[in-house]
C-alpha cells in the first residue's frame, strides 16, 4: 500500500476510521465531534460515514459522559472519547482517576477497561490559561493509565491505533499546534508500539528527551547546533507510561549529556522523573554535566502572545541552554 | 413633551418597566446596548484584520438579556459571566476602553494582557469574571452569595450561563445548594437554543431550562431574551425575592447568537432562515421603537446615542493600541499574592 502526505488531524481520523470499519464495538464520543466535525477538526465527516450513533455528540457534560465512556468500555464496547480540550478533563478526573484506572485492579483482574481518551493539548494559540495546559504529567502519575503523546501524523495514526487496539485505558495528547502539520502516513492500518521512545536524530555530544511539539523544537535546535559543531541526540519520548527507560539509559550513556524538553511546568514534570531514572541507573556514572530541564513556567499560561511565548521553551532557548551544557559557554 | 406622554393616563398599559425608570435610566440602558453591539462588532474587525489573537465568542443579538439583568443592579452586587461575556461585563459598568486594552495584551487591560476576552472582568463593578469553563461560574456565583449573607449585607449573585452550561454537574450541585441555604443568587440562563453546534433538543431532555427549576424548589420563569422589558422585570422580581431573604431562583431568557459560536464556527448545524429570522427580531430596534413611540427618545436622540457609542469605540481601540506590552520578566506576577513561586 502506499505513503502518503497527510496532516496529523486527518492521520487521527483516519485511524479512527479503519478501526471503526475494523471493529464494529469502536465508537466516538465528544462535544461538537458530529456534524461540527470537532473543535480542531479532526473527526471531520466521520459522522457522514459512520452515522450519529457511532460519531457520538454528548451534551455538554464531562464527567457524566467520560463515565458513560467508561461503562460501556467495561460492558464490552470501545469507545473512543475526545475531550474538547485538555484542560475540560479536570471535569472528568474522577471517572478517569478513580475509576477507569482502577476498576481492573480493584477487582482483581477480572475486567478491564479498553478506553482510549484525546486530549487536544498545549499552549499557543491565545485562548489563555484554561484552553492551553500541558497535563499529560497528571495522568502519567496514575497506575492504570497508559499515556501516549505522538509528535508526527505517522506515529498519531499508529499510536492511536495501538490505544484502540489495548485492553486497557490510554490517553492520548495531541498538541494542537501539530495538527496541521503534514507528513509521510501509510495509508494501511499500522500500529506503532505504545511504550517505545524513538531516537529522532543520532548524535554524540548530548542526549534531548523531547516529548510533542518539542520534539520538534529540539530538532531544530540540533540542527543549528550541528553548524557549531555539537552533535545532539533527540528522542521523542512517545510515551509517557510505560516510559521506554532503556532507550533513555542507553542514549546517555552515549552522549554523557542530558536535556529533558516539555512544555508541561517544569517542577514535577515529565523532566524531574527521567532525571531521578537517569540519576537512579547505570547511566548515572557516565554524565559529564548536570542534568538539564526546560519546561513550562511557573505559571498559568498568559493571554498576550509575547508573554504566552515566554511561557514554554523555544527553539532559541533550547539552542542557549544546550550549548551551555555541552560547552560551558553561554 | 417627552414625559408627558409617559405620564399620559392613556397609555395606561405602559409596562412598569417603563414607569420604574426615569427617562434618562431608559435612555442610559439603550445607550449601553449600542456600545455592546459596536464593541463586539469593533472586536471582530480588529480580530479579523490580526489585531487580536486567540478566539472570542460574541454576544451580538443577546444585548437585552445582558443590559435588561444589570439595569437595576447596584454596584456592590456581583455577576458571574460566561465565555461569552463582553456584554455582561458593559452591563455591569466596565469601560470599553479598557476591555479593548485587554483584547489587544496590554498593561492597562482589566486582567493586565493575561486574561484576554474569554477572562474579561472589571472587579471594580462588581464582575467575578468571565470564564473559559462552561459552567465554571455556576457554583462561583453560589459561594459569592454566601459571603454576601456571612456579612449581613443585603446584595445579590446573579449568575449568567447558557443553556449548554445547565448540563454540566456544576448547573445540578450549585442550584441545590442555593435552595437548600436559601441564598440569595439570581441563576440567569441564556438559552440561544446552541451549546456550539448541539441544540437543546438534542441535549436535554425536558424543553427549556426553566423546567430544571422545581427540582430545586425554585421559581423557574421563562422570558423573552430579546425583550429588554421582560428581562428586566423578571430579574427585578426575583432581586427582590433574593434581597428579601427568600432564596434563588431561576430566569431562562430565550435568545439568540446571530454570529457563530466563536471565529471557527461554519454554521453547519443551524439554517440561514433560523438566523434571518432572529435578525428580524433585534432586542436593540425593539426597544428603541418602544422608547420612540412612549415618546421618551426622539429620532434625533437616537442619533446621537449610535454616534456617540460609535465615537467611544473608536477611541477605545486607539487607547488600546497605543497601550503597554508586559515584560517577559513579569511572567510569574500575580501567581500567588505576594512573592513568586
Ligand atoms: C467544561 C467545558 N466544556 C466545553 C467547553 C467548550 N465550549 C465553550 S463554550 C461551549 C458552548 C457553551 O454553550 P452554552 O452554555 O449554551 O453557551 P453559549 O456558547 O451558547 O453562549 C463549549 C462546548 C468549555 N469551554 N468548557
Ligand atoms: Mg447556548
Amino acid at each position: 500500500m502506499s505513503v502518503r502526505e497527510l496532516s496529523y488531524a486527518e492521520a487521527v481520523r483516519e485511524a479512527l476510521a479503519q478501526a471503526m470499519e475494523a471493529d464494529e464495538r469502536v465508537f466516538l464520543m465528544g462535544e461538537d465531534i458530529g456534524v461540527y466535525g470537532g473543535a480542531f477538526q479532526v473527526t471531520g465527516d466521520l459522522v457522514h460515514r459512520f452515522g450519529e450513533d457511532r460519531v457520538m455528540d454528548t451534551p455538554i457534560a464531562e464527567l457524566g459522559a467520560a463515565g458513560v465512556a467508561v461503562g460501556a468500555a467495561l460492558a464490552g464496547s470501545r469507545p473512543v472519547f475526545e475531550f474538547q480540550f485538555s484542560d475540560f478533563a479536570t471535569l472528568a478526573m474522577e471517572q478517569i482517576v478513580n475509576q477507569a484506572a482502577k476498576i481492573r485492579f480493584m477487582l482483581g483482574g477480572k475486567v478491564s477497561v479498553p478506553l482510549v481518551m484525546r486530549f487536544p493539548a498545549g499552549s499557543g494559540t491565545g485562548a489563555a490559561a484554561q484552553h492551553s495546559q500541558s497535563l499529560d504529567a497528571w495522568f502519567a502519575h496514575v497506575p492504570g493509565l497508559k499515556v501516549v503523546q505522538p509528535a508526527t501524523p505517522h506515529d498519531a495514526k499508529g499510536l492511536l491505533l495501538s490505544a484502540i487496539d489495548d485492553p486497557d485505558p490510554v490517553m492520548v495528547f495531541e498538541h494542537k499546534l501539530l495538527y496541521k502539520m503534514k507528513g509521510e502516513v501509510p495509508e494501511e492500518a499500522y500500529r506503532v508500539p505504545i511504550g517505545k521512545a524513538l531516537i529522532r536524530r543520532e548524535g554524540r555530544h548530548v542526549t534531548i528527551v523531547a516529548t510533542a511539539i518539542m520534539v520538534h523544537r529540539a530538532l531544530e535546535a540540533a540542527e543549528i547546533l550541528s553548524g557549531e559543531g555539537i552533535d545532539v541526540e533527540v528522542i521523542d519520548l512517545r510515551t509517557l507510561r510505560p516510559l521506554d527507560t532503556q532507550t533513555i539509559i542507553e542514549s546517555v550513556k552515549k552522549t554523557t549529556r542530558l536535556a529533558c524538553v516539555y512544555e508541561g511546568v517544569k517542577t514535577l514534570g515529565i523532566g524531574a522523573e527521567i532525571s531521578a531514572m537517569i540519576a537512579e541507573s547505570e547511566a548515572f556514572d557516565y554524565l559529564d554535566a548536570p542534568i538539564l530541564r526546560l519546561g513550562g513556567a511557573e505559571a498559568p499560561i498568559p493571554y498576550n502572545p509575547v508573554l504566552e511565548k515566554a511561557a514554554v521553551p523555544q527553539t532559541d532557548g533550547i539552542i542557549a541552554s544546550v550549548r551551555r551544557l555541552v560547552t560551558g559557554r553561554i | 413633551m417627552t414625559q408627558a406622554i409617559k405620564e399620559n393616563p392613556a397609555v395606561s398599559n405602559l409596562r412598569d418597566f417603563y414607569r420604574h425608570f426615569d427617562n434618562a435610566a431608559l435612555r442610559d440602558a439603550l445607550r449601553r446596548m449600542y456600545l455592546i453591539r459596536r464593541f463586539e462588532e469593533g472586536a471582530e474587525e480588529a480580530y479579523t484584520r490580526g489585531l487580536i489573537h486567540g478566539t472570542m465568542h460574541l454576544s451580538i443579538g443577546q444585548e437585552a438579556s445582558a443590559v435588561g439583568s444589570c439595569m437595576d443592579l447596584r454596584k456592590t452586587d456581583y455577576i458571574t459571566s460566561t465565555h461569552r461575556g463582553h456584554g455582561h461585563c458593559i452591563a455591569k459598568g466596565a469601560d470599553p476602553k479598557l476591555m479593548f486594552a485587554e483584547f489587544f495584551g496590554k498593561e492597562e487591560g482589566y486582567c493586565r494582557g493575561r486574561g484576554g476576552s474569554m477572562h474579561i472582568a472589571d472587579v471594580e463593578s462588581g464582575n467575578l469574571g468571565a470564564n473559559g469553563i462552561v459552567g465554571g461560574g455556576l457554583p462561583i456565583a453560589v459561594g459569592a452569595a454566601l459571603a454576601i449573607r456571612k456579612q449581613k449585607r443585603d446584595d445579590v449573585a446573579v449568575c449568567f450561563f447558557g443553556d449548554g452550561a445547565s448540563n454540566e454537574g456544576a448547573f445540578h450541585e450549585a442550584l441545590n445548594m442555593a435552595a437548600i441555604w436559601k441564598l440569595p443568587v439570581l441563576f440567569i440562563c441564556e438559552n440561544n437554543k446552541y451549546g456550539m453546534s448541539v441544540s437543546t433538543e438534542r441535549s436535554m431532555a425536558v424543553k427549556h431550562v426553566a423546567d430544571r427549576a422545581p427540582a430545586y424548589n425554585m421559581p423557574g420563569e421563562i422570558v423573552d431574551g430579546n425583550r429588554i422589558e421582560d428581562v428586566s422585570e423578571a430579574v427585578m422580581r426575583a432581586t427582590a425575592r433574593a434581597r428579601n431573604g427568600d432564596g434563588p431562583s431561576l430566569i431562562e431568557t430565550k435568545t439568540y447568537r446571530i454570529r457563530g459560536h466563536s471565529k471557527s464556527d461554519r454554521n453547519r448545524y443551524r439554517t440561514k432562515e433560523e438566523i434571518e429570522e432572529w435578525k428580524a427580531r433585534d432586542p436593540i430596534g425593539h426597544f428603541e421603537a418602544n422608547l420612540e413611540a412612549f415618546g421618551i427618545l426622539r429620532k434625533d436622540e437616537a442619533e446621537a446615542i449610535r454616534t456617540a457609542a460609535e465615537a467611544e469605540i473608536a477611541s477605545g481601540v486607539e487607547f488600546a493600541k497605543g497601550g503597554t506590552d508586559p515584560s517577559p520578566a513579569d511572567l510569574t506576577r500575580d501567581v500567588y499574592t505576594k512573592g513568586a513561586a
